[in-house]
């Protein structure tokens, strides 16, 4: 995995579902037996990324709009937008794995359950923007976003309008870093990689 | 402070914490099963070299559980990697499937075994460990990447929660259990309505339940977003501990002064039987308004609804009758498994009562609480509707996303075993 501090704008389409998508969702728990190292398994998780979610609930507001299109690991999409409760279930870090693995690379929810917001963050996968409003039922999947992760605004250049997120607060310092091992050998609280 | 500031207080080293404050902590138990300790071990291996060792192997604890009883090869490949590392590293407790040793479901194992000792700190690689707080204990889920980091270190950044507390007063009526009161609190709160926060249970009707009972109100903190959840040791805390391990431990309290972010109080004796309705936890009903609703299946199992006195209530109801639908009976141990053929009601073992009833007997394991490959014994395969003594129903938790998952407590399921239909089991239990 590459450790990389945040660039300061990222592009890309939205993916919009709604609230409590839980980690059974993101990937559903059948597939959680591929390895997340082995180059022929862990794209599996991109291609069965969001895969749980029911079907009317895939792709907001339209419904029945796949994450990764079949036999695709890859997915169109940049942005994951959600509602509250975002990535609540299990533990299972293979969730954030999943999704950006599929190629996405920023969450936005209005809120998120806890594990699931400290392994994207700890795990240096999907950076996790919280909004400061609801986002479904305004951003439809297939806008195109802008994202200033300094400033924390994000424009939606479809609509044509630009929408508050909460700044990243105080795990700012992890996600520079890149994950939490850098951080902790930043803070020297365990040595040099080896 | 509470007992979660003043456990978290004394693994950082300090006199007190505030919660908000982010600190660093030493683990006692780190905790991890098959699904999550192969790839933990993958990340432990780059971050700390192929030849690392962990930072106290007696403190390390392997628990196989998850996909057991599968003929999934990735699957039960995942188990073989444990192996290897369980051997690497002389690893003492590590549970191997196939062995006497092997246990079952992680968090009820942790019980039997000893790990959960009052005023410790465990942290697990499953959204569940949280039911470690029974024992008076922190207990929290982690992803891969922060358990490597503790199997190198033996440390881990937390922030601090703030507490909610939830007073249960009262006689419990025979028709309840630990389960509705558990669902009652998510129905209120809402899946959410403790993220970031510890949920302490207290009063007079937590003291006066079982461990197995306690472990069940823990286990669902994480239902209500909890960071964890706790109840401070007491007698029966104590004699449970010391009937399984001789390891010290230290029983604390919360002080009277200590500041809580919320208080709720429960009248147990007036309650109701509490179903939580497709697909989410916080989705409750009183057992009377969903009464009649159509099932194809009943589940008895996991970490919430698999413990032994879980079949115990299942088997009050069931003794005798027959069930109208599939009803699959799974221990969440290998220990609870024997113990259905050596615990009887009025003569008749447990696991006669189900045969005769003719229910469908599992092997100790998560079974298809979450699903899992294809060929897991109950797993939903279509558009089932299931009443389950499990935690979760999300869409597709037991398998298929077109199934529907209804939570009920034992009582309740092995009522509504019998007639095919959503059943309260006070028509049942006379
Ligand atoms: S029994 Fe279910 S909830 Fe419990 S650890 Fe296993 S999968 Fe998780």
């Amino acid at each position: 995995m590459q450790v990389q501090s945040m660039e300061k704008t990222i592009r890309g389409l939205a993916y919009v579902v709604g609230d409590a998508v839980d980690t059974d969702q993101i990937i559903p728990a059948e597939h959680l037996v591929y390895s997340l190292t082995r180059p022929d398994e862990r794209r599996m998780y991109g291609r069965f990324a969001m895969s749980g979610v029911p079907a009317a609930g895939q792709g907001l507001p339209f419904g029945h709009t796949p994450f990764t299109e079949p036999d695709v690991y890859r997915s169109r999409y940049t942005f994951v937008v959600g509602g509250t409760n975002f990535g609540c279930g299990s533990s299972r870090e293979h969730a954030p794995f999943a999704l950006t693995e599929a190629g996405a690379r920023v969450v936005i929810a209005e809120s998120y359950a806890r594990i699931f917001f400290r392994n994207t963050v700890d795990g240096g996968f999907v950076t996790p923007f919280e909004s400061e409003e609801r986002l479904v039922g305004r951003v439809r999947t297939g806008d195109e976003l802008e994202l200033d992760t300094v400033r924390a605004h994000l424009t939606n250049r479809t609509a044509g309008e630009v929408l508050l997120l909460r700044p990243l607060g105080d795990i700012a310092d992890i996600l520079k870093a890149g994950n939490v091992f850098a951080y902790a050998r930043q803070a020297g609280l365990i040595p040099a990689a080896p | 402070m509470t007992i979660t500031e003043k456990i978290l207080a004394s693994h950082a080293h300090r006199k007190r914490v505030t919660p908000g404050e982010s600190i660093w902590v030493d683990v006692d138990i780190l905790m991890t099963h098959d699904v999550c300790g192969p790839p933990t071990v993958d990340i432990f291996k780059r971050e700390f070299g192929q030849d690392a060792r962990v930072w106290d192997p007696t403190k390390l604890v392997l628990l196989p559980d998850h996909y057991i009883f599968t003929a999934n090869h990735h699957a039960n490949r995942n188990v073989r990697l444990l192996r290897e590392f369980a051997a690497e590293q002389n690893l003492p407790h590590f549970y191997d499937v196939g062995t006497p040793r092997y246990k079952g479901v992680c968090h009820v194992a942790l019980a039997e075994e000893g790990f959960n000792r009052p005023g410790s700190l465990l942290i697990g690689t499953d959204s569940h460990t949280c039911t470690s707080g029974a024992f008076g204990m922190f207990s929290t889920g982690v992803g891969n990447t922060d358990a490597a980091l503790i199997m190198g270190t033996g440390k881990i950044w937390l922030r601090v929660p703030e507490t909610m507390r939830f007073i249960f007063e009262g006689d419990l009526p025979p028709y309840l259990m630990a389960k509705d009161l558990i669902l009652a609190v998510i129905g209120d709160i809402g899946c959410d309505g403790a993220t970031y926060r510890a949920m302490e249970f207290d009063g007079d009707a937590v003291y006066a339940l079982s461990m197995q009972e306690r472990m069940t109100l823990t286990n669902m903190a994480i239902e209500a977003g909890g960071k964890n959840g706790v109840i401070a040791a007491d007698s029966v805390t104590i004699d449970y501990v010391r009937a399984r391990t001789d390891a010290p431990f230290e029983v604390v309290h919360s002080d009277a002064d200590a500041r809580y972010h919320s208080e709720y109080r429960y009248d147990v004796s007036t309650m109701e039987p509490v179903v939580a309705k497709p697909h989410r936890p916080d989705n409750r009903a009183g057992v009377g308004e969903v009464a009649g609703t159509r099932l194809d299946r009943a589940y008895v199992g996991s970490c919430t609804g698999g413990k032994l006195e879980d079949f115990v209530a299942a088997a009050s109801v069931l003794k005798g009758q027959e069930v109208g639908i599939d009803t699959y009976i799974v221990p969440a141990t290998t220990e609870i498994g024997r113990a259905l053929h050596t615990t009887d009601l009025d003569g008749v073992s447990l696991h006669e009562i189900f045969e005769n009833a003719g229910c469908l007997m599992g092997q100790a394991s998560c079974g298809a609480c979450l699903g899992g490959p294809k060929d897991t014994f109950g797993r939903n395969m279509a558009s089932e509707v299931v009443i389950s003594t499990t935690n979760r129903n999300f869409p597709g938790r037991m398998g298929s996303k077109q199934a529907s998952v209804y939570l009920a407590s034992p009582l309740t399921v092995a009522a509504s075993a019998i007639t095919g239909v959503i059943t309260d089991p006070r028509e049942v239990l006379v």
